[in-house]
Formats: structure tokens, C-alpha cells, sequence
């Protein structure tokens, strides 16, 4: 009689145990599903400066929105429920008010977590984005004066410079404006004063428009002094050994 | 009726239920738990709000900058959420010493007053959850299944285990709590619908289900509360079991009173420090009380007293 007892005990012990372990299981899958969606709901986001990459981001930031309330022009906002930006977290819409890089980076300042990182020290480094020209909808490029992203750019010439294009046979001359990469922030301030409908010249997280082109490409031109003319023998990879019987046309014998 | 009035307690006195004296100031000094609760509550809501949007400051500094999960008094005083620092930091990145300074100050100050202090004094979510408990015993609604408190642990071990696996701080990604406090400082989206699910779910499904049986941030501050400095104290011989403090107790299963004559004082970490048993106990039996360090070599566990729940419900 004991036996059973206990028997009956060890059971709905791990019966117990078993249905607990299930409900934690498919409940913590379910939950992982919302969080990752979540996470990744849109990689567009632009982020304050000084934003580590999007993964370590989203796993520092701690919701807080002390960088929103820090900021001088309410540039930031702090992502609802309703947002398709991951929830809680700070980004900026650059057509509204886009970041006007204050010296003394604010907002990377009141974050306590570093998901900010105070690594960043001049407001000049931050890569917040990428500027963008549509040049089918930018009006210097077609042929109108216009440049108005070049003379707002707070990195003016370094970031977005202009390129004169002569005039050709039944063409206007133009000032075509450039983005350069090293050194756009990403501000916005180009995007939020181009005067089209929507706007030419916008910001975008950097790897969804930049290529890679890969280290194997050598352009001479532009590294001189680098690359110095000697011949240098490539390692070259091992050739697999032939099946015996494909030489046999070339062999004395025939 | 004349009937419970003579019942008598364990103690030999007649059970009777409170009576207020007539009057507003007896009253006023009665539910003052409730009465400073709910300013607590609304207060650091205010504080935040208005040190956001109202520029309340002092020396040039905000009031209270930030939310719940991270902020900071005169821009000088860091606080943090001490879970969703943790969930961070078993996520596995570094995290700044700021937060870390913000969380242990937080840690401290709710050692000190109790750990679910947090939930009845300051959590905007208790305004919901008391809401749908008060409407739930007027309309006399039953529980549509049972679930048992601990499974609040369970879920904070999987908020854990998940943040650790995903990369994510796992709660505060889906917290009604951090939702809600953003939603009412930052701008209103659809974070309400989860307030409304709660409403909802303890109204009609589970009574103090979301506060008491699923809230990882509860858990956590359980646990911090069974060690806490402040505790509710009990003084076993005036106890006549009249059972009220039971009634309104939104953990009744922290009233194990043959533990607490035993002791002196409610040991139970879910114990919220809402004070509710202090307003309605006709024997001022119940009290705030510091935890006299030297008592604990004498604390005893007992098994919940089933018996006399039994004898009061």
C-alpha cells in the first residue's frame, strides 16, 4: 500500500514537472517569436549618434528615452507600440526634424547604458546614415541651380560636394551634388531642406545602400605609393591530380 | 448575526468586525495606505511627466528625468530597474557603470522598504489590476481556472533564459508595464490594448492574475522582499481571526498567521506593503514594522495554514 502511494506521488510529481516544463517551453516560444519579430521589425530605423550596431542596440538600450528628453530640438523619438520600429527605442524621422549635431552629443550623453556609446567623441564621427541622391527627382541634376543639400550640409564640401558638369550640345551646364561617404553623419539636415515634394536627397542605415567592392580589386590609380610595381608571385592554389588514362593520347606508345 | 458577534478567538475575545467613528478625519487617517498609495503612484507619474513635458526643474535640472526603467533625480542621482538591468547583463554586453550605480541604489532602497513596495506604491499597473479587483467583487465573478502564484517565477526564469538566448533583454520587450508608463510619458500608440488585456483578464478570467501569478518584475521583487528591512508585523495574541484582513488582502496566501504569531511578522516576499490589512484590522494587530536583524535565527517555516483559511472563507 505504501508503495503504490508513494508510486502515485513519484507520478504526479512528474507529471507535475512535465506539464510545467511544456507550458514554460511553448510559452518562452511564443514569447522568443514576438521578441525576435519585434527586434527586427524594421532594420530603417535611424538611430541617435553614437548607436552601436543594431543587434548590440537592441540588447542595451533599456527604454528609458532620456536621449528623447535630452534632446535640444526634439529631433528623437521614442518608438510606441504602434511604430514599426522596434518598440521603446530611439530614432529620428530626418524630413521632420533632423539631428542638428550638437558639440556636445546630449543625447549619447543621458544614455546609461551605453547602447550609445561614449566611445564616440566628435559629433563629426557619428554614422547615424547615409545620405542618398535620387538624381531621376533632384533638381540640380536636372539641370536647375539649386544645391540647396550642398550649402545646408554641416560638413559642407567634406560630406556633399558639387561637381560642375559642362554644358553639352542643347544641354544646361550643372552643379550636380555629390554624397560622399566618409564623412556624411547622416544627419538629415540635407534631406529635412531639399526643396522637392518628396525629398532627392534622403537618409538611409548605411548597409542597406552601400556595396562592398572586395579586397581582391587593386585600383592603381588610387593608391599610389601603396602599391609598388615589382612582381610578387601569387601562392597558386594546388591543381588537383589528374585521372590517370586522360594523357594516354599523348604518350609515346601511339 | 448577533451569532458572529459572540464567536469568540483563539485569544478568548469576542471576533467583531472594524467600526469607524463617524466623521471624514477617521476615515482619512484609516485608509491612509490606500490615500498614499495612490499619490505615490500618480506622484511619480507626475514627476516624470511633468519633468518632461512641463519643464519641472531645479537648478536648471529636470526633476526626474527619463522613465521606470532608467532615469535620473537632478540629472546627478542615476536609477534603473534592477531586472532589466540583469536581463541585460545576461544578454552579455557591457554594460555602462552609470545604470549599474542606477540599479544597485534601486536594489537598496527596495531591500529596505520591501520589495513589492514597488508594486502597490509605484507600478501604474496596480491602478488597473486594484480597478478590475474592485469592479470583480462587485459584480462577484469567479476565477475561470486556477493558476498557481509561483508561476510568476517561472516566467522570470524564462524572461532569463530567453534574454540570454535571443540577446534581448526578453522582458522589456513585451513588459504592459514598460508600455504603458512609455506610452503615458512618450506619446500614446496601441500600448493601451495591453492595459485593456489585463483589465480584462483580471476582471473577468483570473483575479490578481497578471500582478500575482505572471509579472516577472513581481517575481523579482518578491524575492528581493523576503529579505527586506521593513516588514508587516504581527501581533499574534491580539489576533481574534475575524478573517477580514484576509478578505481584502490581494496575497492572501502571505497571511499564514500561525507563522507570523511565530515570528512576529509576515515573512512572505509577496507581501506588497499595501497596507489594506492595517485599515480594515479591528484589533490593530497588523503594523509597519522594521525587521529586528537578531529575529532572524528565530524564524520558524511553517506549512500554509490551511486550517483557519478554511475557517474564514
Amino acid at each position: 500500500m505504501k508503495t503504490t502511494l508513494s508510486s502515485k506521488a513519484r507520478r504526479n510529481f512528474l507529471v507535475g514537472i512535465s506539464q510545467t516544463s511544456a507550458l514554460a517551453v511553448t510559452g518562452g516560444l511564443l514569447w522568443s517569436f514576438i521578441i525576435k519579430r519585434e527586434a527586427r521589425a524594421m532594420p530603417f530605423a535611424l538611430r541617435p549618434p553614437g548607436a552601436l550596431a543594431e543587434a548590440d542596440f537592441s540588447a542595451l538600450c533599456i527604454k528609458c528615452g532620456q536621449c528623447v528628453l535630452d534632446c535640444p530640438y526634439d529631433t528623437l523619438y521614442l518608438a510606441n507600440s504602434a511604430d514599426s520600429i522596434p518598440i521603446g527605442t530611439p530614432y529620428f524621422i530626418p524630413r521632420e526634424i533632423p539631428c542638428y549635431m550638437c558639440d556636445d552629443i546630449p543625447c549619447m550623453n543621458a544614455c546609461p547604458t551605453g547602447a550609445l556609446s561614449p566611445t564616440l567623441e566628435k559629433i563629426e564621427d557619428a554614422r547615424m546614415g547615409l545620405a542618398v541622391i535620387d538624381i531621376e527627382n533632384c533638381l540640380s541634376w536636372q539641370g536647375l541651380r539649386c544645391e540647396i543639400c550642398h550649402r545646408e550640409c554641416p560638413l559642407k564640401d567634406k560630406a556633399i560636394s558639387v561637381e560642375h558638369h559642362q554644358r553639352k550640345l542643347s544641354k544646361h551646364a550643372m552643379f550636380v551634388p555629390l554624397v560622399h561617404s566618409e564623412a556624411c553623419t547622416g544627419c538629415g539636415i540635407c534631406e529635412k531642406a531639399c526643396p522637392t515634394d518628396e525629398a532627392a536627397i534622403k537618409v538611409v542605415q548605411a548597409d542597406l545602400v552601400q556595396g562592398a567592392i572586395g579586397q581582391h580589386y587593386r585600383l592603381g590609380w588610387k593608391q599610389e605609393g601603396q602599391i609598388s610595381q615589382e612582381f610578387k608571385t601569387v601562392p597558386i592554389p594546388e591543381q588537383p591530380v589528374e585521372a590517370t588514362g586522360l594523357d594516354y593520347l599523348n604518350e609515346g606508345d601511339l | 448575526m448577533p451569532a458572529t458577534e459572540q464567536r469568540l478567538g483563539p485569544n478568548g475575545k469576542p471576533v467583531r468586525s472594524l467600526e469607524l467613528a463617524p466623521g471624514l478625519w477617521p476615515w482619512l487617517v484609516n485608509y491612509r495606505h490606500l490615500l498614499l498609495r495612490r499619490c505615490s503612484q500618480l506622484g511619480v507619474l507626475l514627476l516624470f511627466f511633468g519633468s518632461a513635458h512641463w519643464s519641472w526643474a531645479l537648478l536648471e535640472q529636470p526633476l526626474l528625468s527619463g522613465n521606470l526603467s532608467s532615469s535620473s533625480i537632478l540629472g546627478l542621482i542615476p536609477l534603473a530597474d534592477p531586472f532589466a538591468v540583469l536581463q541585460i547583463f545576461v544578454t552579455q554586453h557591457v554594460l555602462e557603470q552609470e545604470v549599474v550605480l542606477g540599479a544597485a541604489l534601486v536594489l537598496t532602497f527596495y531591500w529596505i522598504v520591501g520589495g513589492r513596495a514597488w508594486c502597490s506604491w509605484v507600478c501604474p499597473v496596480n491602478l488597473v489590476e486594484d480597478l478590475a479587483s474592485n469592479l470583480r467583487n462587485r459584480l462577484k465573478i469567479n476565477n475561470a481556472f486556477h493558476l498557481p502564484r509561483q508561476t510568476k517565477f517561472i516566467v522570470l526564469i524564462v524572461a532569463l533564459l530567453l534574454s540570454a538566448l535571443t540577446g534581448v533583454a526578453a522582458f522589456e520587450w513585451i513588459s504592459p508595464i514598460g508600455v504603458m508608463h512609455r506610452e503615458i510619458l512618450f506619446g500614446i500608440g496601441l500600448g493601451w490594448l495591453s492595459i485593456i488585456g489585463i483589465f480584462v483578464f483580471d476582471l473577468l478570467v483570473l483575479r490578481h492574475g497578471w500582478c500575482g501569478r505572471l509579472c516577472p518584475l513581481g517575481a523579482f521583487y518578491s524575492l528581493v522582499g523576503k529579505y527586506s528591512l521593513l516588514k508587516m508585523h504581527f501581533d499574534g495574541p491580539t489576533c481574534t481571526h475575524c478573517g477580514d484582513c484576509i478578505k481584502v488582502c490581494p496575497e492572501p496566501q502571505v497571511l499564514n498567521l500561525n507563522q507570523a504569531t511565530t515570528i512576529g511578522y509576515i515573512k512572505s516576499g509577496d507581501c506588497t506593503h499595501c497596507g489594506r490589512c492595517i485599515s480594515v484590522c479591528p484589533e490593530d494587530t497588523l503594523a509597519f514594522n522594521w525587521r529586528s536583524l537578531n529575529k532572524q535565527s528565530q524564524q520558524i517555516n511553517h506549512p500554509l495554514d490551511d486550517n483557519y483559511r478554511r475557517k474564514s472563507s
